[in-house]
This record gives C-alpha cells, structure tokens and sequence, in this order.
C-alpha cells in the first residue's frame, strides 16, 4: 500500500470551462491506495465532467491531475493502462458471449492468453456464470450484467477503478452484492473512485466528495459530515448542500 | 498489434452474429445486379408486331419474312382490316403495327417509291424510338439488297451505324460498373458508419477510449471486416456479370482491383466522417441513405449519363466519388483501356480520400476533448 504523500489519485485547482460555462472548478482533493472514494452530487454539479477528465478523457482547461502516479495531460497513455472504466450506460457487448467479452477485454489491456484464461474460470466461479459462458450478454438479467461489467473493469487488476453510477436500475439485493464486490477489490488494493446518485451508497464509502455547481462543497468521512452538519443521514447532508446550488440539473 | 487483431475478431463476431444484416450484405450485390441486368434493360426484345397489308404481294411477303426473321420480333397478327390498328394498341399486346400502302410492289417497280407506315405505342418513347429505328435499319437493308446496282440512284448515303464496344447495345454493360459503384459504397460507407455510432449509442466507446487502445486501432479494426466484405462482394459482382450477363472485362483486372480498393478505401474513410459527425444510427442511415446513395443513383452516370445533364448538375457531379469511379469502371471493363486513360479518375479519388481521412482523423480526435 502507498503513503499518504504519494496517494493515487491527486487534483489540484482541477477546472473544466465549455465557453462560458465552467462545469468544473478549481477542485482540488486526494485519494490514497485502497481507499472506496464516493464522488457525490446533483445532475449536472459537474462529477461526470471531472470523472472523464482524470481518465483521460477529456482536456482539464486549467489545473493538473495525477493517477496512479502519472499526469493525466501529459501520461495520458500510462494512465489508461492502470485505470479501469465502468460507464453510466452499460458497457459490454450484447451481441458477445459471457466469455468473448472477458477475452476481449483482457486482450484489449495486453494480458497474456494463459492469464486471461485461468481469471475467466475464476470470475465466472465467482460471480456463479460457469453454466452461462457461452450465453450472449444479452440474455443476461441485468444485476449480472451489472456484476459482470465490474468484473470486467477490474479483470486487467488497475490500480484505479472508476464506476459512473454503476448500480443504476439495479434492485436492492444486487446493489448489497454488487457493493460486496467493490469491498473485495479495494481489500486487494484497487481504488474505487464511485459516482453515485444512492445516498445510502454513500454510507458504504470510506470518504466522500459533494459537490455543487462544479465546487466541492464538503469532503470527508460520511460519519463526520453528518456530524459536521449535525444530521442523522447522509441524505439530510446531501439536501442541505444541494439548496446552495443556482444551476439547473439537467 | 494483437490488441488490434482481438478487436476485428470482435467485429467479424458483430457482424456474423447479425444474420439479417449479414444476409442483405451479401445478398444485395446479387439482387441489384440480376435486377439491373435483366429486368430493367433498355433493350428492345421480343417485339410483338401486327401487320397490315393490303397489296400482299412479294415484296411485302419478302419484307415481311425478314421482320419476323429477326430475333427483336414478333409477327403475330396480320390485321385485314384498317379500323382494327387503333383497337389493337388498347389491349397492350401489340408494340409496333406496320402499314403497307396498297400496290406496293408494282409502286416500287414503276416510280421506285412505295409508302409504309410504322406505328409505334408512344406510352414507352424510349422504347418506341428505338424499335423504330430496327425496322428502319431493316427496311433498307432491304431496299438495297432488292435493287440491283444497275437500277439503283445513282448516288445513294447509306449511313452503317456501329456501335464500339456495345455491339449489342446491351443496357448491362453500362449498368454493370454503375452497380458496382453504388453497392461498394453502400456497404463501406453505410455499414462502418453504423457499426462506430453504434458503440456511441450502447457506451462502449467511451470504454474503449477509456482504454490503452488507441483511437487509431479501434477505427481501422471496424473497416477490416467491411473491407473484406466489400472484396468479396466485389468478386460477386464481377462474376456475377461475367457469366451470368455476359459482360466481359475488357481490360486489367489489376487496373480494375486498383480503382475499386482506392474506392473502397474513399467509402470506409466517408463512412468514418460520417460517424464523426451523428450520434445515433438512425442519423447515420439517414446521412449515409440520403446524403451518399441518392447523389450516387441520380448523379454518378448510374441512371443519367453525366453529358446530358445541366451545366450546375454537372459541376455537382464532381464531388460525387461515384462518378469518377463508374467513368473509370466503365474504361476499363467496356472499353479495354489501359491504367494510363483512368489515371485523371485514379488522381481525384485518391486525392478524395486523402481528404476525407484526414479530415475524420482530426475530428475525431477533437471530439475526445
């Protein structure tokens, strides 16, 4: 595990600017190895923008950023191969099979052909698929697909894993699965950076971010920022910070 | 490079998977140029003719004989009454009635004029036109084998029209290279343009440019599978008109394969800037179905050839890549010319394509900021 001064993820005065607009602005925070890092806000506060900018995928307009110890601007290609990427809309291949897709990935981040084959066996045991191997994703109830996609984003072991709203539509059992899930890979080290619409998700998070109109309005622990704001529920901190908002969600 | 080999097995897999779409694939080529080659032909054949003749002597029983002798006709009624020619055109049997004037033969003999009428069903002009002109050609070839030299005028123009290369005036030969133009870039265009909006629509783009993947690999490996199929719809095509319509490939096949990858290349980079630019695939079968296949059909020479077109039309028809790829094809397969006389067509499709990659290049990597 690293130390604090060398944590895995690092923003510093991170800013995002569409023409006029600034999405995101001047936020600034870390995230240490293992660390289950909730990333909260309204529709439209700006977390999706921030997200992509510290995968690499988009441009920071001012400000610098680094994961798993490279710059996002500059090391961009270095950053991609440590981080994995669960999206909003789910992320697999429908018209592939269970198996097809876990190659491909694994193929996709480099792995060896032998790797890729002894982690398919053991996370279609895991996730309890080994009948449905060769069933096209498409088939699959969507809690697997949901269960399937994380494994999918952890199978190259990244040092950074980040999951956009992983667990919407998802009923409450599979949601205590799929958080189970998340637990297991920051025991064995990956960070998860969440984002999350689910203020009882929130609870299950080691430290949180809110943000609001771009800002980040309060960061720490979930039992300190209730105590902070001297509410029973995240949910209470949640609507208190988000009357501060002026911008429409969209 | 095995990143890149993993990813077009995943589109083969896309697209075999995708049986339907699969089947018009490959099937299109095949219906289009069976379509084009025999049901739509310009050509006249079969003809069904009616006669009316009221001096029924040797001479109109001689010409006669050598209408219905000729492969384009019919002879299937002599009318013995004039009232009768009007009616008959209303069943729509009949395409062409001939009318001898009454003495025919003695006229011809005595002041070497004799009247005949040719009435044609106007409904189909093209048609009508055309037959004309075969009864006319055969009409005088009748004329002078009839009158020997001595008896002839003394100085008589017979024009003797030869078709070049189209001896037969087969509509297939002109049709073939047009077909090709437009399935080539049916398939490349269209298809690669679908294939990359639909991994913006389901999210597995923002996936993979999440990953070490480069932008570059993931866009060359969804036109791999396109670029074989449109090789072996190529090689349908081809075989397709070689024995099937029995038209011939005149020239190189290498000058031939030359001009169609440079096409094919134009069509996947189209279907590659096309993508660039929509986000759903309902917006890429509409630009790609409306923005390439109806400026193909009407202005790429397919349906209306290109020199009797308005000046405005014509200048349009520069940017369409069709048209420099179907004048090429028609060089090459009809005329037998060699890659020196394509080369002006050859210089702006590869300038085209340059162009177009480039320019989908730069834009797609914009959209990722």
């Amino acid at each position: 595990m690293e130390n604090v001064h060398n944590p895995v993820i690092r923003a510093v005065g991170l800013t995002k600017r569409f023409g006029d607009f600034t999405a995101v602005d001047h936020i600034s925070f870390e995230v240490s190895a293992g660390e289950i890092f909730g990333f909260l806000g309204a529709n439209g506060a700006g977390k999706t923008t921030a997200m992509r900018m510290l995968c690499g995928l988009s441009r920071p307009t001012e400000g610098e950023g680094f994961v798993a110890g490279y710059d996002i601007v500059r090391q961009s290609e270095a950053v991609k191969k440590n981080i994995g990427y669960m999206s909003q809309k789910f992320s697999l291949y429908e018209d592939l099979k269970v198996w097809e897709n876990l190659r491909l990935f694994g193929g996709i981040y480099g792995m060896k052909e032998r790797e890729i084959k002894s982690k398919t066996e053991r996370i279609l045991h895991e996730l309890g698929l080994e009948q449905e191997r060769n069933t096209p994703v498409r088939s699959l109830p969507l809690g697997w697909k949901q269960k399937l996609a994380f494994s999918v984003s952890i199978f190259h072991d990244p040092k950074v894993v980040f999951l956009d709203e992983p667990t919407g539509g998802v009923d409450p059992v599979t949601r205590r699965q799929f958080w189970g899930m998340i637990y297991e890979a920051a025991g064995r080290g990956i960070t998860v950076f969440v984002t999350t619409h689910y203020m009882d998700e929130a609870e299950y998070c080691d430290r949180v971010s809110m943000m609001v109109d771009g800002r980040i309005e309060a960061l720490d622990a979930p039992a300190r920022l209730r105590r902070q704001f001297d509410v029973d529920t995240m949910d209470e901190v949640f609507r208190r910070l988000a009357r501060r908002a002026t911008r429409k969600g969209d | 490079m095995r990143q890149f080999w993993v990813f077009v097995v995943k589109e083969f897999y896309h697209i075999v998977r995708d049986r339907r779409t699969m089947l018009i694939l490959l099937g299109i080529p095949v219906a289009q140029i069976l379509l084009f080659g025999f049901a739509i032909t310009s050509e006249v054949k079969d003809v069904q003719v009616a006669v009316y003749d009221p001096s029924r002597d040797a001479v109109t029983r001689q010409i006669t004989e050598q209408i219905a002798a000729s492969s384009y006709f019919d002879v299937v009624e002599m009318l013995d009454d004039a009232s009768r020619i009007n009616d008959i055109f209303k069943y729509g049997r009949i395409n062409l009635v001939i009318v001898f004037g009454e003495n025919f033969a003695e006229n011809l003999q005595h002041t070497g004029e004799a009247a005949v009428q040719l009435i044609a069903d106007g409904t189909e002009p093209n048609q009508a036109s055309l037959i004309v002109n075969y009864i006319e050609g055969i009409l005088a070839s009748y004329a002078r084998s009839a009158m020997p030299a001595a008896t002839a005028p003394s100085f008589t123009i017979q024009p003797e029209v030869k078709m070049l290369y189209n001896p037969q005036l087969q509509s297939s030969y002109y049709f073939v290279p047009g077909i090709m133009g437009l399935i080539l870039l049916q398939i490349c265009a269209m298809m690669t343009s679908i294939a990359i909006v639909r991994e913006k629509e389901t999210g597995t783009m923002e996936v993979l440019l999440v990953s070490p993947m480069k932008p570059i690999y993931i866009i060359l490996s969804k036109s791999v599978p396109y670029l074989v199929l449109s090789m072996v719809n190529l090689a349908t095509i081809l075989l397709l008109s070689v024995f099937v319509l029995h038209v011939p490939v005149a020239g190189s096949l290498f000058t031939l394969l030359l001009l169609s990858l440079v096409y094919i290349f134009l069509s996947l980079s189209l279907g590659l800037f096309i993508s660039t630019m929509v986000d759903t695939q309902m917006a890429a079968i509409l630009v790609s179905g409306m923005g390439l296949m109806m400026p193909t059909m009407l202005l790429s020479g397919l349906i209306f050839p290109i020199e009797s077109m308005p000046a405005v039309l014509q200048w349009v028809s520069a940017v369409v890549p069709a048209r420099w790829y179907v004048e090429a094809m028609k060089k090459i397969m009809v005329q037998g010319v060699g890659i020196e006389y394509v080369l002006t067509e050859l210089g702006i499709l590869t300038g085209m394509a340059t162009v177009l990659v480039v320019l989908s290049l730069k834009k797609f990597n914009v959209r990722l900021n």
